[in-house]
Formats: C-alpha cells, structure tokens, sequence
C-alpha cells in the first residue's frame, strides 16, 4: 500500500514537473516563431504521456502478481498438502495468506520470535488481531515468509518499472515539443478516446447485469429444472441446515408472479384514472396559477423515497384499511371482525398507486401537450364541448403514447420494491381475494439474498433466476413503451 | 327538412319538438362538462391530499422523536462497587466491566426512598432508566477515573416506555394490564419530576448514535456518515463519467449501429428496477471482485452504476440546448471541436448538467433495495472510518427499524424519514434555485 501511494505521488511530481517544463520550453519555442500548438497543449501531452503508461502498467503489475505469486507458492507446497482434494488446497492457501498478513503486522522483535519457534506463531499472531483456528504447520510459516519475500520484491521492481517508464517516456514525449509538432491533435484525441471509454460504461453495466444474472441462474438451473421454476404454483424454499442436504424445496415462480402482476393492477387502477384526469385538467382545464403550484407539487410525490412509503402503509394505510374493514363488517353483520388484513393485496397496490400517481400525469401531461392546438380549435369550432373535445379529438390523437406512458408506469409498478416488501407480506399465496396478503418477485429476491449467506446452494441463487426474469419483463415493456412514446412523437415533430 | 307541412300548426309543434330536443341534449352535455371538469379537479385534489396525507402521517409520528426524556440522579461512584480490589493502576479495563447498574440502582432507591432489600421494587424503579445507563456510566469513569469515590448528578436516558408516557403518547387512564408503565413507575415518574429530576430536553442522541436496539439509544449518526459515504462516491464518479459520455454521444458521436446501441441502452438502464442492480453488485462487486460485504464502496458503487442514466440524458439535454451558433463562433476563430465544446459549450451547459446531476444524487439517496442486497442491513452501531467498514445507510435505518415491534421505533422510524425528507428537499430546491438563477434563454 504505501509502495504503492508513493510511486503514484512519485508520477504526479513527474507529471507536474513535465507539465512546467514542456510549457516553459513551448513558451520560448513560441518567442522564436510559430508553433503548431499551444503551450498548453504541449504541456497537457507531455502529463499524459507520462502518466497513462505508467499507471497502466501499475495497474496490471498488481493485478498480475498476486496470481503469479499465489501459483508460486501452491508450487511450493510439500507433496502431502497438493495430494489434497483443490478445496483443502485452497482453504491451506488462505491460511499462507493470513499468516503472511499478520507476519507484516508484527512489530520487528515479534517477528524475530516468531522465526525462532513457529510453535508461538498462533499466540503472537492473536495478539495482534488476527485469529488463526490451529497452529499451522512449520511449512505455513515458510510459504508466509516466501510469499512476503516475493511480494516485496515484485513491489520493488513494480516500483523500479513503472518509475522507468514513467521517466522514459517524460523524457521521449519532452523531445517531442518542437515548433511542428502537433500537440493538440495528439491530446485530443486521447480525451475523445476516453470519453468515448466513458460512453461505454452504460454498455458494460448491461453486459454486466446480463452475463452476472445468466451465469448464477444457469448454475441455479443446473440443480433445479427450468420447468419445475416457471411452471411450479408452489413457492418453498427450504433453508437446509447447517451441513445438512436435505431437499431442495420447490421453487415456483407462478404465486410469485401472480401476486407481482396484481399488486401493479390494483397500484395501476388507483394511479392510472387518478393520474390520467390530473394531467387532463392541469393541461385543458387548470388556469396558469393552479398548474403552477399543483404540478410541482404533485411531483413531489415521485420525489420522496419509496420505503417512505413503505412505511406509510405499513403504519397508517394497513391499519385504517383493516379498522374500517372491522367497523364495515359490524355495520353489516354485527361481527366485529377484520375481513381486510393490515398486509394485503390491496395496501400494498394502494399506496404503490399513490406513488405512480405523478408517473402518469407528468407524462401524459407532456403527451396531451404534444397534441396540436389546431386539433382543439377545429373541434370547438363544430360546436363541440371541450370535454367532448377531449374524450373525442385529444385522447384519442394523444393515446399511442399515453400507453406507452402506462407501459413504462407498470413495468415501474412490476419492478417496485421498497413498498411491496413492507406492505405486502412474505408469504406465497396463490388467491384472489385482494384483502389477504400476497407476495412479489421482489419481495422474494430480497429475502433469499438478506442475511450471510455463500453462493452455492438453490436458496440463493434462485433470487438470480427471479432477477432474471423480472429483468426480462421489465426489459420488455421498455423497449415496447419506449417504441411507442418515439414512434408517436415523430408524427407531430 | 324535406318534410313539407300542410297544417302551420303541425310545422310549429316540431320545431318546438326539435328546440326541447336540442336544449335538454345541450343540458346534458353541458352536465357531461361539469362531471368531467369535477372529475379532473378531484383528481388533482386527490393526489395533493394523499401528499398532504403522508407528509402528516410522517411528521405527526416522528416530531416527539426529536425530544428525549432524561433522568438526572445523584449518583455515588462508591469504590466499593466501582473498584472493589483497588487494582484500577495496574488493570484500566477493570473500569470497563465494572458492575455500573449496582450504582443506578443505589441512586433510584436513595432519590425515591425505597427499600434496597427489596428485590421485585428495586426491579420495577430499575425499568424507569435506559439500559444503556450502563455505558453512560462508564464512559464518565473512563473519561475522568478522579469520580471515583464522589457523589455526581448524571443525566440518564429514561427507558422508552417511560419516555413516551411522558410525552403523553401513554394513556394511563387504561387499567394498569393493559399499558406498558405501571400504576407504581407512574407515580414515580410524578416524583421525580416534582424533584425536577425528570426533564424533555432537545434528543442530540438521535443525531449520533448508531444502531441499537433500545430505541431511547438508536441514532442516525452512523447510518449518516454511511450515507455520507456513498454520496460522495456516486458524485464522484458518476459526474465525470455521466458528463464524458453524454459529451461524447451528443458532439463527437457518429450516427451508427454502435452510437444508437449505446443510446437505447441508456434510455433502458434509465427504467430498470433497481433491486436488478442490487443483483449486479452482488454478483460482480462481492461475488466476482471480492470486495467486503456491507461496505459503502459497494453500495456507492452500484448507486453510481444506477445514477449515471440519469446525469447523461440530463448532461445531454443541457448540451442540446446550446445554440449552434456558439459552436459556429468557436469553430469559426479557429478552435478544434474539442476546445468549443470544453471552453464554450460545457460551460453553458453547466447549470443543466448540475440540476441533472443534484436530481440524480436525491434519487440515490432514498435507494434502499439495492442496498440490502449487498449486506447494508447489518447492525452498525460504530462510525465507519474508511468506505471498506461495514456501515449503513439512512433508508437502511428506516427499513431496519420499521421492522422493530416496539412503538417507540415507529417515533425514530418517523424522525428518520423526516431528516431524509428534508434533505430531499435541501436538494431539490438546490436544484430548482440552480435553474431558475442560471436559466438563460437565447
């Protein structure tokens, strides 16, 4: 660590320095005559050119060393440890490496003990922080010392290298600056290759997502078949204990699923007229002072943090629902018995619906916006009501898009999590009534992955499938909703 | 009307039909007009009351959290307790494990004059204060060990039931069974607060505390400095990043497969749930690159990976709504592209890029599925010191202690929510202040 911030301060003064001198030489350079670029430019390429080698250099030196290391000293094992099964190997070479690390921590005189009798290595090690389960083998020690030994060195010549090529290439890109030289040309375009490096990075996030969502459902898939998981209707994940392998446990995605789709419809029913007539009046009706305070404020409502409102139904919404369900039930038959539960079905889409509410009207008030006037000036001009206005010419020319505002307001819905796992319980049910709780997606990759737990075994790796999937889903009604915002808005553009 | 009428009465009697018809068509349209005007406005009113609703809910709850209730009492660091072998020189950590509740329990039976024999009274006094009493205790040994042997008031955290019947959040008239403070802790309390010993004073705790699991103990001072954390991280990276891509796709970027690829994956990236990019930071960040669990380099790096749609379609917009003629003028003396875009087009951009960019940071901020995902749901109740320590995030907090059974939670859950909140707001007034201020219309 410390090599390493002294040779990456050791390159920023080189750079500095470089930087100073490649202006001062352009600067006299420029006095003489003309020259092709400014100094500033000359300056800028002598920076780059000292510092983009090295650092890359250095970042693959330390990347590639503690592997070559590593595989150095597993060489170095005695024939009884490389007989061992690869996992027992390993677990021995992460005990090399604790040692090693703890033998760095020691102070010098603790150290000199140590190397004297390994049988102290344990107690003094402790001391120190750092637990090992059993005294290691005299051979740990060796490979501990052997791979500090060649650690340092590799830090010395990564040291050496990286100061060499930083300085030769200060050094070639200093005798560079000359009257014709086209500076500027050649640090442009090391910025445009970066910032197209940067563009790239929304690329890698989705090849990431994929490729790491893939790979961990494939192995998920490997020890449950594809069919029991999409078509399964019964969600138990059995938690195995500890070193026990019992069964697996079905994994059924259709209760899942089921209550993913009618939590968003309930969410979409309370946002989707709310939002809809909101946009409406705020964009036909609504005189400039109302739509100028109600419209932010509405917004507001897209602004605050969903596990806000997660709380919010969990505390006020889930209890008034089951306390007015109680007082109903009374009113008509006497019995004073919830028939709506505080976790439901129908608070979760409530209040998920209150969240979408600004979703849909701030979308579709841009769409009904985008609406032509000359559309409504023809229709008032017949006579018409400006509500028939509306329900006859607006809508229906603004309707493309105002699906595809909905498509992308569902697949918010389907991917919501935050409220869902508040407010609609855990437990996979496979019903209708939407007073009883049901459970998502979400909910469900959430659980599976909260708590210490090794990526090996079906329970887990299963919040990846359901990832996947919900992925997939969400992926869908984008690319959909987005086709059709953009194919509409080309008519009037 | 190709209807000829022979009779003049008969012409008259339709046309009056045709009038009645008309006007009773035209009152029903003009009702249909009404309805559906009622109908948007109710609309508009609905979302503003739940908003108003929620707001309520939230601050009405939380508000009484910003006060605690304290106990001060005289206590007597006596030796014989504190020390009783007289070995503090040789062995400081002696102090640390010293019996302090004895001490607690010597002041509350000396103040409300109660028999120390008896156990099952001395108990119930004994729930009045916090069992964090404790550490207070020990933390004014530690700090200065000379109290050894006198007789100091300390100011004590109450435990939350009595916290909240003084608040007035108990109804004690309910038969004693069926409340959490007995008619005896009750009466107490009254004396007590008679003595002035009793006192509602600003709660500092809840701003620096970390996690427990007393409420009268939990903060949000840890799950802050995480926050603090991974906010840097996000504008760390994700300014620079957002700024250099949306630069390039917009100015330098040729219209091809590539480019339009790059773009539709944005705009997709922009609409991904965010618990998938909760997935990617397990799999790649702790799963693939080994880095530590619960850590905020994690979390600042997956809430980077989901901020950066956002900052490029806003860095885009900015740059878009530059004039092409400040690019002509720059073009036309003579710089490069690259110099009109960094000296004359990036600056113009700037208040839009910082509107996106604050906007993106609000919505990273009150992130929390991702954030459980990678581990952030672990008890912290140290300050973090360096990014790689297991630390917590304020949503975290919120849905960590939503959680809790006990009612006093809900207060500190409220309170939680209600600082996000304001800086939520701090944020995205920030932005609104940045735009108005920087607007420029050309």
């Amino acid at each position: 660590m410390h090599v390493f911030l002294i040779i990456l301060a050791l390159i920023v003064l080189l750079s500095a320095g470089g930087f100073f001198a490649a202006r001062a030489k352009a600067y006299a350079l420029a006095d003489a005559g003309r020259i092709n670029s400014r100094p500033s430019h000359h300056a800028s390429f002598v920076t780059i050119a000292t510092v983009v080698p090295a650092v890359l250099l250095m970042a693959v030196w330390m990347v590639a060393s503690p592997l070559l290391i590593g595989a150095e000293i597993r060489e170095g094992f005695p024939d009884s440890v490389k007989a061992q099964p690869a996992s027992a190997q390993s677990l021995t070479f992460n005990t090399v490496t604790s040692v090693a690390y703890g033998l760095r921590q020691l102070p010098d005189a603790a150290r000199e003990r140590v190397a004297e009798d390994s049988s102290q290595l344990r107690a003094v090690l402790a001391k120190s922080g750092i637990p090992l389960a059993a005294n290691p083998q005299p051979f740990v020690l060796k490979s501990a010392e052997r791979m500090n030994a060649l650690s340092a060195k590799s830090s010395y010549a990564m040291a050496a290298a990286v100061l060499a090529v930083a300085l030769v290439s200060l050094a070639l890109s200093f005798r560079a600056v000359r009257p014709q030289f086209q500076a500027r040309n050649r640090v442009e375009q090391v910025v445009l290759g970066a910032l197209l490096l940067a563009s790239t990075i929304a690329i890698l996030t989705t090849v990431g997502i994929v490729l790491s969502m893939l790979s961990e459902s494939l192995r998920f898939f490997a020890q449950v078949s594809p069919i029991d998981f999409f078509f399964g209707t019964v969600w138990d994940p059995r938690f195995a204990a500890a070193g026990e392998t019992g069964s697996p446990g079905q994994f059924g995605l259709i209760p899942l699923l089921a209550g993913t789709i009618y939590i968003s419809a309930v969410a979409m029913a309370v946002a989707v007229p709310i939002g809809l007539y909101a946009a409406i009046y705020m964009s036909e009706y609504a005189s400039g002072r109302l739509r100028s305070i109600a419209k932010p404020l509405l917004e507001v409502l897209a602004g605050i943090p969903t596990i806000v409102y997660g709380f919010f139904a969990l505390i006020t919404v889930g209890p008034l629902l089951r306390d007015i369900s109680v007082e109903l039930n009374g009113l008509f038959t006497g019995n004073y018995r919830n028939f709506i539960e505080a976790q439901s079905v129908l608070t979760a889409g409530v209040v998920m619906g209150i969240m979408l509410i600004p979703f849909v009207s701030s979308l579709s008030d841009d769409i009904i916006n985008a609406v032509p006037d000359s559309l409504r000036k023809g229709s008032l001009g017949l006579g018409a009501t400006q509500s028939e206005t509306i329900k006859r010419v607006v809508l229906p020319a603004a309707l493309p898009g105002i699906v595809g505002a909905l498509l992308l307001t569902a697949s918010r819905a389907i991917g919501e999590t935050m409220i869902v796992v508040l407010a609609a319980g855990v437990a996979a049910n496979l019903q209708i009534n939407p007073f009883e709780p049901m459970t998502t997606v979400t909910v469900k990759i959430v659980n599976q992955l909260t708590g210490d737990l090794e990526f090996n075994t079906p329970q887990t790796l299963v919040a990846f499938a359901l990832g996947l999937t919900l992925f997939v889903i969400t992926l869908c009604l984008n690319v959909y909703a987005l086709y059709v915002v953009r194919k509409y808005r080309e008519q009037y553009a | 009307m190709s209807e000829t009428f022979t009779n003049p009465n008969e012409a008259g009697d339709f046309r009056r039909r045709v009038t009645e018809t008309r006007r009773k068509g035209l009152k029903r349209r003009h009702r249909a007009e009404r309805r559906f005007r009622v109908f948007g406005f109710l609309a508009i009113f609905a979302g503003l009351f739940f908003l108003a609703a929620l707001l309520f809910s939230v601050a009405g709850k939380g508000f009484s959290a910003f006060q605690q209730t304290t106990i001060t009492l005289p206590i007597t660091f006596s030796e014989q307790v504190v020390d009783p072998e007289g070995l503090r020189d040789e062995n400081p950590r002696l102090l640390l494990t010293a019996n302090y509740p004895a001490l607690v329990q010597d002041a509350l039976a000396k103040t409300l004059d109660l028999d120390p024999a008896n156990a099952a009274e001395m108990r119930e006094a004994m729930r009045l204060v916090s069992r964090s009493a404790r550490v207070d205790l020990r933390d004014v040994v530690m700090d200065d060990p000379s109290v050894i042997g006198k007789t100091v008031d300390v100011k004590l955290l109450a435990a939350a039931d009595v916290d909240s019947a003084n608040k007035g959040q108990i109804d004690l008239s309910l038969p004693e069974t069926s409340r959490r403070v007995s008619d005896q802790q009750a009466a107490w309390m009254a004396e007590l607060k008679a003595e002035g010993r009793l006192h509602k004073s600003f709660n500092a705790g809840f701003f620096t505390h970390g996690a427990s699991s007393r409420p009268e103990s939990a903060g949000i001072g840890v799950a802050f400095v995480g926050t603090l954390y991974m906010m840097g991280i996000v504008l760390v990276l994700s300014l620079p990043l957002g700024v250099a891509s949306a630069i390039y796709l917009e100015e330098f970027a040729p219209k091809n497969r590539f480019t339009d690829v790059i773009e539709v994956n944005i705009n997709n990236l922009a609409a991904v749930p965010s618990i998938v990019f909760g997935l990617l930071g397990v799999a790649l960040f702790i799963g693939f690159l080994g880095l530590p669990r619960s850590a905020a380099l994690v979390g600042g790096l997956v809430l980077t990976l989901m901020t950066l749609p956002t900052i490029i379609i806003a860095t885009r917009s900015a740059l878009k709504a530059v004039p092409p003629s400040i690019r002509s003028a720059a073009l036309g003396v003579g710089a490069s592209k690259m110099q009109a875009v960094f000296h004359h087009v990036l600056p113009l951009a700037m208040p839009g890029i910082l509107t996106g960019t604050i906007i993106g940071l609000a919505r990273a901020l009150g992130e929390t599925a991702p954030l459980l995902l990678i581990g952030m749901v672990a008890f912290v109740a140290d300050y973090p010191a360096s990014p790689l320590d297991p630390s917590t995030a304020l949503p975290v907090q919120i849905y960590m202690w939503a959680g809790e059974a006990e009612r006093a939670f809900v207060e500190r859950t409220s309170a939680a929510i209600i600082v996000l909140l304001v800086f939520l707001i701090l944020m995205n007034l920030t932005a609104v202040i940045l735009r108005r201020r920087f607007e420029r219309r050309w």
